[in-house]
């Protein structure tokens, strides 16, 4: 089955990536013959929603689950939608951390395990669409 | 490793002038100016520029005026009172202008015109820089004025300091964080290891206070206070003090009113390198507290 | 006139000016409304000890999707540049925190499926304090959306021959909300190194949203003379200045307006109003000529 991992880089051999949203790579991996490829993540740069992009990103890639560092809980909403499996606190070696997944070393998370870092999507303009009464056209 | 943040609620009670002196104190730490709106803590500690990157903090609608018919869709559509018509147009001119201070980088009028004629680019809100100084390294950034998501800006000079710091194996990162609740100090606490409030002796101090310690108490984060100037108010010192304790916030000391906190400043100067008085030693004392609060 | 007390940094005494200024003018007959936007922090209540006559909910927009008519298409997800609204798996999730309340979701939905809902993010709350009329707003804890509850608080002050808006320090978004439309501004500093960077930031700000504007120096006598050399080079008219006298930190510290605790300082902030008027009044002129 494919699950899929935050790297630091483009080999099974690189570090995990501490980080979801703005991991350099996401590598995905087929655990049955340990084939895998990286994607770019292309919401390092975003402007708020990182995690929420690459979530959604890899829920459409068919993955079961997602090995991370951390995982915020907009991210982790997005990957329940999609009953993707989310397991936090992982780090080393990637081949390493497939192994001790297909060992059955981890848990799953059952909630996002860093706090929302909400200040950075939000923090815009800050819209005042609502006040009193001001409702749809 | 572990992050300090340093808040206040209130402004001004002094954070930036007591970051610089737990800079001096220190050994082995970051720095992190995450007051971008008004960034005072270089001025102390004279950081020399070693990397200056372009932030963006979001996307601009600029009408495009060759292409533009005139319809007026985008002035209806825009919820933030962005866009108008200029009053420095001739008669029967009907192209409108975006203002930038106002945009919000939505996009809505941009979708909603029918002939392209709206612009939507990134814009660039401001710069971060790696500096050195010495007291160590510090990451700090400018941000233009009336840009938003500043919290996306906070939030990217932490993770610098973070890298630094697990790069050269420091021991602390300190942040100097901005006054209030809002976008830019969500963005310097969550996930940090402990949030020291500076505070005043004062009514309004002892209510941002208040504000302050529900926002770390909503984000879980171990938080202590530090009274400045306490000798201003004694009574409402030991208020606030006992108040805070209540609410689970232990108080790691108080520093005095001294009028040599404002000469070092003016001397480009931390306090405790500046004079050896007891302000000093209050400061110090501060410091091992806040040590002996890290656990 | 209507008239906003900013800063670039913060505790430079913005709430000391505007309230002191507040009672000061409504004892002179004039009728006067006091706003307090700083509404992440909002102090001028401490010193005004008003009477709550109204207290009402501070909303912003949030979409809501109807799932009978929601097709899974995803255009609401790409339209959204906060990733506040996203489609997995054919389920829309809202993130509401990071909502600016744009409405482009609802408005380009092809099935018509989004409506927008009311969100409560802060207060609003009006009353009064002697002849002073007040309005403050409470922006809710962990909410981001300040500038929502200052436009509220704006919205919410009738006419009156003045208006005194406290904003909050610096110069980003809530500074510029509560700022934006006033005739005049009057920029508060100290004369110290931080107080003048950020002095220069306001300035930048004030100019950038063309409105003219003037400096307090409060606590004068504590720091340098740069702030005063700043203004003389930049043409900005210092119509106000405090001196670092302990016994207003203590009478502010207690909550008390500085012209009931100590009576020498009334005249100050008189003589101050009528250097802005007649700013006021010298910038109307050059305007029409």
């Amino acid at each position: 089955m494919k699950i899929a991992i935050s790297a630091t880089g483009p080999s099974i051999d690189d570090q995990v990536d501490a980080r979801l949203g703005r991991a350099r790579v996401f590598i995905i991996v087929e655990t049955d013959t340990m084939e895998f490829n990286a994607i770019e993540n292309p919401n390092i740069n975003a402007g708020g929603g990182a995690g929420i992009q690459s979530a959604q990103m890899l829920a459409q890639k068919d993955v079961k689950v997602i090995l991370t560092g951390n995982c915020g809980p907009n991210a982790f909403q997005v990957f329940g939608a999609a009953g993707v499996q989310v397991i936090v606190g992982v780090s080393g070696i990637i081949r390493e951390a497939v192994e001790q997944y297909k060992n059955g070393a981890f848990s799953q998370a059952s909630q996002h395990n860093v706090a929302s870092h909400s200040g950075m999507g939000g923090g815009g303009g800050m819209g005042r669409g609502g006040g009193m009464g001001k409702g749809r056209r | 490793m572990k992050e300090i943040v340093v808040i206040s609620g209130k402004g001004g009670t002094g954070k930036t002038s007591i970051v610089a002196s737990l800079a001096a104190l220190a050994e082995k730490k970051v720095l992190a100016d995450c007051d971008v709106d008004a960034a005072d803590l270089y001025l102390v500690l004279n950081p020399r520029v070693e990397s200056l990157e372009d932030f963006s903090g979001g996307k601009k609608a600029r009408i495009l005026e060759e292409q533009c018919i005139g319809c007026g869709k985008c002035v209806d559509a825009c919820r933030f009172e962005a866009i108008s018509y200029p009053l420095s147009q001739g008669a029967g001119s009907l192209i409108p202008f975006v203002n930038p201070v106002f945009c919000e980088g939505c996009g809505v009028c941009v979708r909603v015109c029918e002939v392209q004629a709206v612009a939507f680019e990134p814009a660039i809100s401001g710069e971060w820089y790696v500096s050195s100084t010495q007291y160590g390294p510090m990451v700090h950034a400018r941000l233009g004025i009336a840009e938003g998501n500043s919290g996306k800006l906070v939030t990217l000079i932490r993770q610098q300091a973070r890298e630094i710091a697990k790069r050269d194996n420091l021991d602390f990162i300190i942040v100097d964080g901005s006054p209030g609740i809002g976008c830019p100090v969500i963005s310097s606490i969550t996930g940090s290891d402990l949030v020291v409030v500076v505070t005043e002796p004062t009514l309004s101090g002892q209510h941002d206070l208040n504000r302050v310690a529900q926002l770390t108490g909503y984000f879980q984060i171990p938080t202590i206070v530090c009274i400045n100037k306490w000798d201003l108010n004694p009574e409402i010192t030991q208020r606030i003090e006992s108040q805070a304790y209540d609410q689970g916030i232990k108080s790691v000391g108080r520093i005095r009113y001294d009028p040599a906190v404002t000469k070092a400043q003016i001397m480009k100067s931390s306090v405790i390198e500046y004079t050896g008085g007891a302000v000093s030693e209050d400061i110090k004392s501060v410091w091992r507290n806040i040590i002996y609060a890290l656990g | 006139m209507n008239i906003a007390i900013a800063s670039g940094k913060g505790g430079t005494g913005k709430t000391t000016i505007s309230t002191n200024l507040a009672f000061t003018l409504a004892r002179q007959g004039k009728s006067v409304q006091l706003l307090d936007c700083d509404v992440e922090e909002p102090n001028c209540h401490i010193f005004l000890k008003p009477q709550i006559q109204f207290s009402g909910p501070v909303n912003v927009l949030l979409p809501k999707v109807l799932d009978e008519r929601c097709n899974g298409c995803g255009v609401c997800a790409r339209v959204c540049e906060y990733s506040a609204i996203v489609v997995v798996k054919d389920k829309v999730l809202v993130f509401p925190e990071l909502c600016h309340g744009c409405g482009g979701c609802s408005l380009f939905c092809p099935q018509e499926a989004i409506v927008e809902i009311q969100r409560i993010v802060g207060t609003v709350e009006t009353g009064s304090s002697g002849a002073v009329r007040f309005i403050q707003g409470l922006l809710n804890i962990g909410e981001l959306m300040s500038p929502a509850v200052i436009h509220v608080v704006k919205k919410a002050a009738g006419q009156s021959d003045i208006i005194i808006i406290d904003s909050p320090p610096g110069t980003s978004c809530p500074v510029i909300a509560s700022v934006k439309d006033a005739d005049f501004v009057l920029l508060v500093t100290e004369p110290t190194p931080f107080g003048l960077n950020d002095l220069k930031l306001a300035v930048e700000m004030v100019r950038r949203l063309m409105i003219p504007f003037a400096v307090a120096i409060n606590r004068f006598d504590i720091g340098d003379d740069e702030v005063q050399r700043y203004c003389k080079e930049e043409d900005i008219d210092v119509v106000l200045q405090i001196p670092d006298d302990r016994r207003i930190a203590e009478a502010y510290s207690r909550g008390e307006l500085i012209i009931d605790a100590l009576d020498e300082y009334k005249g100050l902030f008189e003589e101050s109003w009528d250097s802005i008027v007649n700013l006021g009044l010298h910038n109307l002129k050059s305007e029409s000529a």
